[in-house]
């Protein structure tokens, strides 16, 4: 909302200067965004009357004129402006005079003519208007007056952004009220009298919309001049209110709105049919509004009718058809109280909503229509002429206030301060809200135009505000102590991340919402979660992978020409499930480029499966994940593997494949993993083992098996056969080539043995070497290589 | 015996000069050796008289020890030599590039929450986690924001189909926390959120943490106190002025803007309050038993803050040249 500082301190005139007053309001929880000056800073400008132009001798564009500045003297000034004309009153700039942007005037000769001064446009001013020219002032601006206090310039427009339980303050009446309780200062007496009628032409008025209208007032004008001008002082409070002057009638109940709160609209009342109805939209009625669009009336859709159709959107928008013009000779005025909850949500459904609607869904004050109905009245007589009749007043269902209850030993344990009861008290009487004492506090009655105070604690926080927050103190708390749980079996979260870290990871954060495409791309996703409003329509559904979102930081660094990309990300990924959607917590890592950073002593290998896989591994460590083959739509068919803890599938792994590689623009492919983050975080608890103090033998076997025998089966067929002496089997070496058969490899293992009790013989050894031995000739066809 | 004194001095000259261990065993052999020339004084000693074979026998062997000193020194010279020249060969440039693996990093808004986290942890705050697909219930009504309430507008919301919302704040958190336990309750609760928002200041995705402290008797000025003192601990500027501004929030009251002074006046850095009684009650807390207080601040506001980053976008566009700087 935005006011004019002057219209305000016609209201209440507080001793405090504009920044002060910015402050006070900011901490009393109206915050003031902006404040602005109505005009840039000028001296030496004051009205003056054109008594003579001629020609200027040398310059065709050019006129001499001589203009009356209440000096006495005429001043001569040469002027380039096209409407400049006698008997125009425009502003001047004396010699002396300094306009926006330091332009000093100074007597000068132009083209040969002396010119003492400059006379001045909006423009020049700073304060533009619409006139090409001099900047024209009524007839009756009193010459020789200094322009900044004919203007009233010297003002500042103050930007609040109002939160939506203080609808009172979105008024000049109401943050009079405001200030004038926070500062203690009395309000300037303002009085509004009835208009007494002097016909008696009336329209009916009935409410059918139960507890949504809770009182209607309306009153016939008869005879205006719709045309008649706006008058300065009032269009220049509106455009300062950040309202544009439109036409006398509607000018007047803009100005009622901001002034009083309270909406008024004006109907032209030739095209209103019989009485006014406010009642629900029936099915199929339509309105075109006033901002000309055509509007299909739901049946929640409160409207004024009159006997034959829908006139207006009850506290949102006027028809376009019977809204007064500057042609309307009678009109028909209505200031009304609507419910906030029947009026809430529709101008967001509508897709438009109104100054009036905004108030309205905040909460009008509801004594309030009487009053400004006559404010409005005076004004149209006295700026459009015209005869009053008498008011026509509907009452429904009005809002019911009942006491609220404040405990003063409430106030001190919310707040950390003890008030006593006299100084809560001041603080209600300065709020305005009538009260009475009781055994523990106050019984408060919430005026009516008051929407927030219907607990104890709303009335805490009006006493806080008041107090001021500052005046709390903030000593350090005192507390229950105990310490927090560190559970052992569940790694930090941190720990995670650093780890990552550690092994030479970026962290990188990206977007939940991905293009749909990447979806089916890299999880075969045609069924993704899809957001109703997206953004853009490449952030339109949810990820269900972070893979997609790894590959396009690396494709956007690759194009930065980063030779190596090593990224991680930790974040939830969506999905649809049963009962509505599965959103588990993922982390997933990205390897590419050389192996290690390009440096003197290492060969320049490209980082692929097994470094990324040791990284998993050592992810999970102490825990042994196991890997089986799998297939997965993002990944290379013959190097992705799903990885498995205690049997349950927690995350894949992978090169990408060679599809997507090509697609997505890619040198070559990056290895991915991805795994439940709970799994990351998973640890088994330490139980120390004994060690033995006896010496370990070592057997080595290379055995011969076919291309297709995986390692991890020679390892499974290994353990069923193998004996407790047996401390460690590891694959050591992998040799394909001369002397192995085309087809097959030569896998060697370590086995090393150990006992608790003894050093181990040979006759300790052997048997169980055979045993393991023939298991993987059995399983897998082994041979020992020759 | 003259004989002696002579050998002696060509034994020890020859020591003098050898290069290497060969020479000097060689030297050795030809004086101490089973045919060298000291031997062969020692084998003659047999043809002396008794009392002479005593006199010239200490002399000879006198000769052969001082023979055996020098021979001693002139090894270990010579191995100390050696050492020298293989130590000289070996030496390295220390300053060429260690070998391997770098190290990666954080985001900078993973740093900015840790160290916010330990902060609140060292007063006890456990942190808690939520989903960010929400139900209206619980990212809004039970936080008091019906429908149609006119503080739904102050926060653009994404919906996903079937009618259900990607969270605006992480404030449903705190409705799931209490939902499942009773107070004493202290918890913190980063996330990430979502508003229908782009431009150089907002993000349609960006992070938030909540904090939540019921028990009985939590006041105001212990939220004041809270705060101010994880500002002054985060930005470690004990002197560092912190305001507490009125203003509404559905869920709390009652609620104020936090502003820090900055350089450039003053700058908003969260929200905060009381704990609204609609929302324990909606929890299932006793609200006239317990109080307490919430707040939210923006991470990556707090990390543009701290580690003087202008852009937010930077946060979301994974640049490595700049996350790198963090490292």
């Amino acid at each position: 909302m935005q006011f004019s500082e002057q219209w305000l301190r016609s209201w209440v005139n507080p001793s405090i200067s504009s920044d002060e007053l910015s402050y006070l309001l900011t901490m009393a929880g109206l915050e003031v965004e902006e404040t602005t000056p109505a005009a840039p800073a000028f001296s030496g400008v004051v009205v003056a009357e054109v008594k003579e132009v001629v020609k200027h001798e040398n310059a065709d564009r050019l006129r001499v004129t001589k203009v009356d500045v209440g000096s006495g003297e005429l001043v001569q000034i040469v002027c380039g402006a096209p409407n400049v004309a006698v008997g125009l009153k425009v502003p001047c700039a004396m010699s002396g005079a300094v306009l926006p942007g330091d332009f000093k005037i100074k007597p000068t000769k132009m083209r040969g003519v002396e010119s003492n001064g400059m006379l001045c446009s909006g423009k020049e001013l700073g304060v533009p208007d619409e006139v090409d020219g001099l900047l024209v002032l009524p007839a009756d601006a009193p010459v020789g007056s200094s322009i900044r206090d004919y203007l009233g310039l010297d003002d500042t427009l103050f930007t609040l952004k109002i939160t939506p339980n203080r609808a009172d303050c979105l008024s000049i009446k109401g943050l009079a009220r405001e200030v004038s309780a926070l500062t203690a200062t009395a309000q300037q007496p303002f009085a509004i009298a009835p208009v007494a009628a002097v016909h008696d032409e009336v329209r009916a008025v009935k409410l059918a919309a139960g507890k949504a209208c809770g009182r209607y007032i309306g009153r016939v004008l008869k005879n205006v001049d719709a045309a008649a001008a706006t008058p300065e002082w009032m269009r220049r409070r509106l455009e300062r209110s950040g309202l544009r002057s439109i036409s006398a009638i509607v000018d007047i109940t803009n100005y009622v709105l901001l002034e009083q709160g309270q909406p008024m609209h004006a109907f032209d009342l030739a095209k209103v049919d019989g009485g006014i109805t406010v009642r629900f939209a029936q099915a199929g009625e339509t309105l075109v509004c006033l901002n000309e669009k055509e509007v299909a009336l739901a049946s929640d859709t409160m409207v004024i009718a009159d006997d034959s159709k829908a006139l207006a959107i009850a506290g949102i928008m006027g028809g376009l058809d019977s809204g007064v013009t500057t042609a309307s000779r009678d009109i028909f005025l209505e200031s009304a109280f609507f419910a906030p909850e029947a009026i809430a949500g529709k101008a967001r459904t509508l897709g438009f909503g109104s100054d009036s609607s905004f108030r309205y869904e905040r909460g009008v004050d509801f004594e309030l229509q009487r009053d400004a109905m006559e404010r409005a009245t005076a004004l149209v007589l006295e700026i459009c002429g015209g005869e009053a009749g008498p008011l026509t007043e509907a009452v429904g269902e009005l809002p019911v206030r009942n006491d609220v209850m404040v405990r003063t030993a409430r106030v001190a344990r919310v707040l950390g301060i003890s008030l006593s009861a006299d100084e809560i008290g001041q603080t209600l009487s300065r709020l305005g809200l009538p009260y009475q004492a009781t055994a523990e506090g106050f019984a408060v009655a919430a005026p009516s135009f008051r929407f927030d105070i219907e607990i104890e604690v709303d009335l805490i926080e009006e006493i806080a505000r008041v107090y001021g927050y500052d005046a709390i103190p903030s000593d350090a708390p005192r507390s229950r102590q105990s310490m927090l749980p560190l559970p052992e079996n569940r790694r930090p979260r941190a720990a995670v991340r650093h780890f990552m870290a550690g092994r030479d990871y970026q962290e990188v954060v990206s977007y939940a919402f991905v293009e749909e495409k990447w979806e089916a791309d890299f999880a075969a996703n045609l069924d993704p979660v899809r957001l109703i409003n997206p953004i853009a329509s490449q952030m339109s559904v949810m990820r269900s992978t972070l893979i997609g979102g790894l590959v396009d930081v690396l494709s956007s660094n690759i194009n930065r020409k980063q030779p190596r990309v090593r990224v991680f990300e930790v974040a939830r990924v969506f999905s649809k499930a049963a009962g509505g959607f599965a959103q588990p917590e993922k982390i997933a890592a990205l390897a590419w480029g050389p192996r290690a950073a390009e440096q003197w002593s290492l060969k320049a290998e490209r980082v692929d499966f097994y470094d990324v896989k040791a990284d998993v591994e050592a992810l999970l460590a102490p825990r042994r994940p196991s890997f089986r083959a799998a297939t997965h739509a993002a990944l290379h068919p013959g190097r992705c593997a799903e990885v498995l803890l205690d049997g349950q599938v927690i995350g894949l792994i992978g090169e990408l494949h060679p599809r997507w590689v090509q697609a997505y623009d890619l040198p070559s492919a990056p290895v991915l993993f991805e795994i439940d983050f709970a799994a990351a975080q998973d640890v088994v608890p330490v139980k120390a083992q004994a060690v033995s103090r006896f010496q370990a033998v070592r057997r080595d076997l290379a055995l011969l098996v076919d291309e297709r025998v995986e390692v991890e089966a020679m390892l499974e067929s290994f353990a069923c056969a193998s004996s407790p002496i047996v401390s460690e089997v590891a694959l050591f070496d992998v040799y394909r080539g001369k002397g192995v058969e085309e087809g097959k490899k030569s896998l060697a293992f370590r086995i090393q043995l150990q006992d608790m009790t003894r050093t181990l013989t040979d006759e300790d050894v052997e048997p169980v070497i055979a045993a393991m031995l023939s298991a993987v000739a059995a399983d897998h066809q082994a041979s020992l290589r020759a | 015996m003259n004989n002696v004194d002579v050998i002696l001095e060509s034994a020890l000259s020859a020591l003098a000069t050898v290069a290497d261990l060969v020479e000097l065993e060689q030297v050795k052999a030809k004086y101490l050796g089973k045919s060298g020339e000291l031997t062969g004084l020692l084998k003659q000693l047999g043809a002396l008289a008794p009392d002479e074979r005593k006199s010239a026998g200490a002399v000879i062997n006198a000769a052969k020890q001082a023979f055996e000193a020098a021979h001693n020194a002139r090894r270990d010279a010579i191995n100390a030599a050696k050492l020298e020249q293989q130590l000289a060969a070996e030496a390295l440039d220390v300053t060429m590039p260690g070998r391997g693996m770098g190290t990666g990093g954080l985001h900078p808004v993973t740093l900015t929450l840790e160290r916010i986290t330990e902060l609140f942890r060292s007063m006890g705050f456990e942190v808690a986690d939520g989903p960010e697909i929400e139900t209206d219930f619980h990212n809004f009504q039970a936080l008091n924001i019906p429908e149609d309430h006119p503080a739904r507008a102050m926060q653009d919301t994404f919906y996903v189909e079937g009618g259900d919302v990607l969270r605006t704040h992480t404030s449903p958190i705190q409705v799931r926390y209490m939902l499942d336990n009773q107070p004493p309750i202290k918890i913190i609760a980063p996330g990430r959120v979502y508003r229908v928002d782009s431009d150089a200041t907002h993000s349609p995705m960006f992070h938030q943490m909540e904090g939540l402290w019921v028990d009985e008797d939590v006041s105001f000025a212990d939220l004041k106190a809270t705060i101010t003192d994880f500002l002054r601990r985060f930005f470690e500027r004990e002197d560092l002025q912190v305001r507490f501004r009125p203003s509404f929030f559905p869920f709390t009251e009652p609620s104020a803007e936090i502003d820090v002074l900055g350089e450039k006046g003053w700058l908003e850095v969260g929200g905060c309050g009381m704990v609204h009684p609609n929302v324990l009650a909606n929890v299932g807390i006793d609200a006239e038993r317990y109080t307490g207080f919430a707040f939210g601040i923006g991470l990556d506001r707090f990390a543009m803050l701290r580690y003087g980053v202008n852009d937010l976008r930077l946060f979301f566009e994974n640049d490595l040249s700049f996350l790198k700087q963090f490292n």
